[in-house]
């Protein structure tokens, strides 16, 4: 009997090393919210995730030829119980390494607290951006990264594009949830930083006929420019339609939420002059990404490429630290995403898994141009937007 | 003098003008809601869907005008379109009562199970809109957009300050100004109108004295069908069509019928317009206006508003508490509540 337990115990033992010794395959999970208020953007970005580990995959190059599969949940973006729930069972069942996802900031905080933290997973998020998921005092301990910039950079952003027009008093007007909120203050901490004046700093609700008494409210407070951080779909274009109507503000400025072809077919030449800026990857990052997906999905898609992105840094993260382990690869992440080291472009993750096998360095520029700052998120490249002549065009990067 | 000038433009640009069309909307929702409860005896929950659907009519009309092609002039085509719109909203209000209210009132139900009708009558028109003509926002203003733009009138007189007045808003004002006049002679001086009174004032004498009831009952809801439809295209071309917010509108249009008075046309008049007022008023911020009426050292450093625009909905029900616990029966006498 006492022998039979021996074999036993050693056999497991060795069933164990064995597996983390051969790394035939790794899981990597891909929570998206694939049913959801952003089903039409999911499965794209699902798309783009899984083709970086396709690449991986097919180079044979990551800790001595594992293959990597991905494994998909639904966070559906706005109910935390599902989203949990499909985080729980990818972990303990599904034996995921390293999860990319969330989508939807509610749901991303909501695994990253429940289950990523005490399971000890690492998480990389193509496009949560509110500002209240950056940890500055490591209470995600590590694990929680991001390929998508924090809101808090876009209104740091903003500032620098309304302090360069010379503007500096404007009226804040933003939608009421946490994207907007999250924006509004994180811009207001910014430009007032810098010196510049938030007369007013009011929300409006989506989803009303009427918008004439929150610019009565936003006339009254004055400022040079109206900044309007809500949705073209929604409120937003009410608000810039009122205070048109009205004659209360002639030009704005317009952060990601807003930039959309609907703006300019709403309102033409009306709103010449005014400004904005969204997350974008160069031109020539773009071109690419799109050479690399040859038509296989939407590579243009938003949050698509950061998705690859995502996938790509835990993997290069695996191959930097040769081990699948989150608790021993969340500490490589920002050395590969970062110089110093060999740039490595889309479709040169086999190439980088070398590099680093050898023991050398690279730094992952990606399908986005990834630079991570602050508690673990990507500085985010913005592309500067003017109107004239009621088109849109492109101003600058920054 | 001049400063005097600016704030009364910043008052009549920001407040008087969006209130009083704002409020001639209200009044001709809460007319239609009164005489409902004047003469049927019930609260009509689906009043702000019935406005959404005879809407809804005047929208499909008006697209087929334009790609007829026809249009009128500087005026938006949804006029022309008015029509058809309450056509369409007289066969359903009158189908609506052969079908469902009819059979409360032969069995003469209690007013309460009839607002409970109205409610399933309410959620019905509510999915039926959205079935037909989709949940989104429509737009189906056209002609010219403004009476004077905030541009010229600064053009014009000089001044600092701006106002805007919108084709929509002028032609709100006007219509319910004939609109109401038109009611009040009916109600007034025709033998139907009379005969409307005496229902509403004592049932069973009227039909003592030879006044049929069904008759009654059916130019009631003609004129309640063309009164929602006027004051649904009236908000839909001024703001914009989108039926979750005709939905909201009730909360509204029950507040002035009853601040006013239920039961009480006149009453109905004067509460759309306190409240329209009394939202815009009190979420207002009055800095502007009162940095050009105040000496220089007065001036306010903060915004000068009493609530926030996002409370607007809190105002008109202060209000209606307000007068409902010491006026119960609203400003002019209306019937208990």
């Amino acid at each position: 009997m006492k022998k039979l337990l021996m074999t036993a115990a050693a056999g497991a033992l060795c069933a164990s090393t064995g597996f983390a010794g051969g790394h035939s395959e790794i899981k990597l999970g891909v929570i998206l919210g694939f049913t959801g208020p952003i089903e039409s953007l999911t499965p794209s970005m699902g798309a783009g995730a899984e083709l970086a580990m396709a690449e991986v995959t097919e180079s044979g190059a990551l800790l001595g030829g594992a293959s990597v599969t991905p494994v998909r949940g639904d966070s559906t973006c706005i109910d935390a119980g599902a989203a949990s729930a499909a985080a729980e069972r990818l972990i303990t069942s599904d034996g995921v390494k390293g999860i990319v996802g969330a989508d939807c900031s509610g749901v991303t905080g909501a695994i990253l607290n429940n289950v990523a933290l005490p399971n000890g997973v690492v998480m990389v998020s193509p496009s949560a951006t509110s500002p209240a998921l950056s940890h500055t005092d490591n209470a995600d301990n590590g694990l929680f990264f991001r390929t998508a910039p924090s809101d808090a950079r876009q209104g740091v952003v903003m500032t620098e594009v309304l302090m360069e027009l010379g503007i500096n008093e404007v009226a804040v007007t933003y939608t009421n949830n946490d994207y907007g909120k999250g924006l509004a203050d994180s811009f207001e901490a910014a430009y007032t930083a810098a010196g510049g004046t938030v007369t007013v700093n009011s929300p409006h609700e989506d989803g009303k006929a009427d918008y004439s008494a929150e610019v009565g409210e936003l006339a009254a407070a004055g400022g040079d420019r109206l900044v309007v951080a809500g949705y073209v779909d929604q409120g937003g274009s009410g608000i810039v339609r009122a205070a048109l109507d009205t004659g209360a503000f002639d030009t704005f400025h317009f952060p990601d939420g807003m930039i959309s072809a609907a703006l300019t077919e709403n309102f033409g030449s009306e709103i010449d002059g005014s400004s904005g800026q969204h997350p974008a990857p160069s031109d020539e990052l773009a071109a690419r990404f799109s050479d690399l997906v040859g038509g296989a999905f939407d590579s243009s898609s938003p949050f698509t490429p950061e998705s690859y992105d995502a996938a790509a840094l835990i993997m290069l993260a695996m191959q930097s630290a040769n081990s699948a382990e989150p608790g021993d690869y969340k500490d490589h992440i920002f050395a590969v995403a970062n110089a110093p080291g060999e740039p490595i472009q889309a479709g040169e993750l086999g190439k980088a898994l070398e590099i680093l096998a050898a023991g050398g360095e690279v730094d992952l520029i990606g399908a986005t141009g990834v630079e991570l700052v602050g508690p673990g998120e990507a500085a985010g490249a913005y592309r500067v937007v003017g109107f004239e002549g009621g088109e849109e065009v492109t101003a600058g990067r920054k | 003098m001049i400063d005097f000038l600016n704030a009364l433009v910043v008052l009549a640009n920001f407040v008087l003008v969006p209130a009083i069309a704002y409020g001639s909307q209200l009044a001709l929702g809460a007319l239609g809601v009164t005489l409902i409860y004047g003469i049927l005896r019930f609260s009509n929950f689906a009043h702000g869907d019935t406005m959404a659907m005879g809407t809804m009519g005047v929208i499909f009309a008006t697209w087929w005008l334009q790609s007829l092609g026809v249009s009128f002039g500087p005026l938006p085509t949804a006029l022309l379109a008015l029509p058809f719109g309450i056509a369409f909203a007289i066969a359903l209000t009158l189908g609506t009562d052969r079908l469902v209210y009819r059979f409360y009132r032969a069995q003469r139900a209690k007013p309460v199970i009839l607002v409970i009708v109205s409610m399933g009558v309410m959620f019905i028109y509510n999915g039926l809109t959205r079935f037909i003509i989709g949940p989104g926002d429509q737009r189906f203003s056209d002609g010219e957009r403004f009476i004077i733009s905030a541009r010229e009138f600064k053009q014009m007189t000089g001044l600092r300050e701006g106002l805007a007045i919108k084709t929509t808003q002028g032609i709100t004002l006007v219509t319910a100004i004939i609109v109401v006049i038109v009611l009040f002679w009916f109600l007034n001086r025709t033998r139907t109108g009379k005969s409307m009174r005496a229902y509403s004032d004592n049932e069973d004498l009227a039909l003592l004295s030879g006044i049929s009831p069904e008759r009654v009952v059916m130019v009631t809801w003609l004129i309640v069908a063309a009164l929602a439809t006027i004051a649904g295209t009236l908000y839909g071309l001024d703001k914009s069509f989108k039926p979750f917010t005709y939905f909201q509108l009730l909360l509204p249009i029950f507040a002035a019928a009853i601040v006013g008075g239920l039961g009480n046309p006149l009453g109905a008049i004067a509460g759309g317009y306190l409240i329209a007022f009394s939202e815009v008023g009190i979420t207002y911020a009055w800095k502007k206006v009162l940095r050009y009426l105040l000496p220089e050292n007065l001036e306010p450093s903060t915004l000068m508003q009493l609530l926030g625009v996002e409370y607007k909905f809190a105002v008109s029900f202060a209000l209606l508490v307000v007068v409902l616990l010491f006026r119960p029966t609203g400003i002019f006498k209306g019937k208990s509540v």
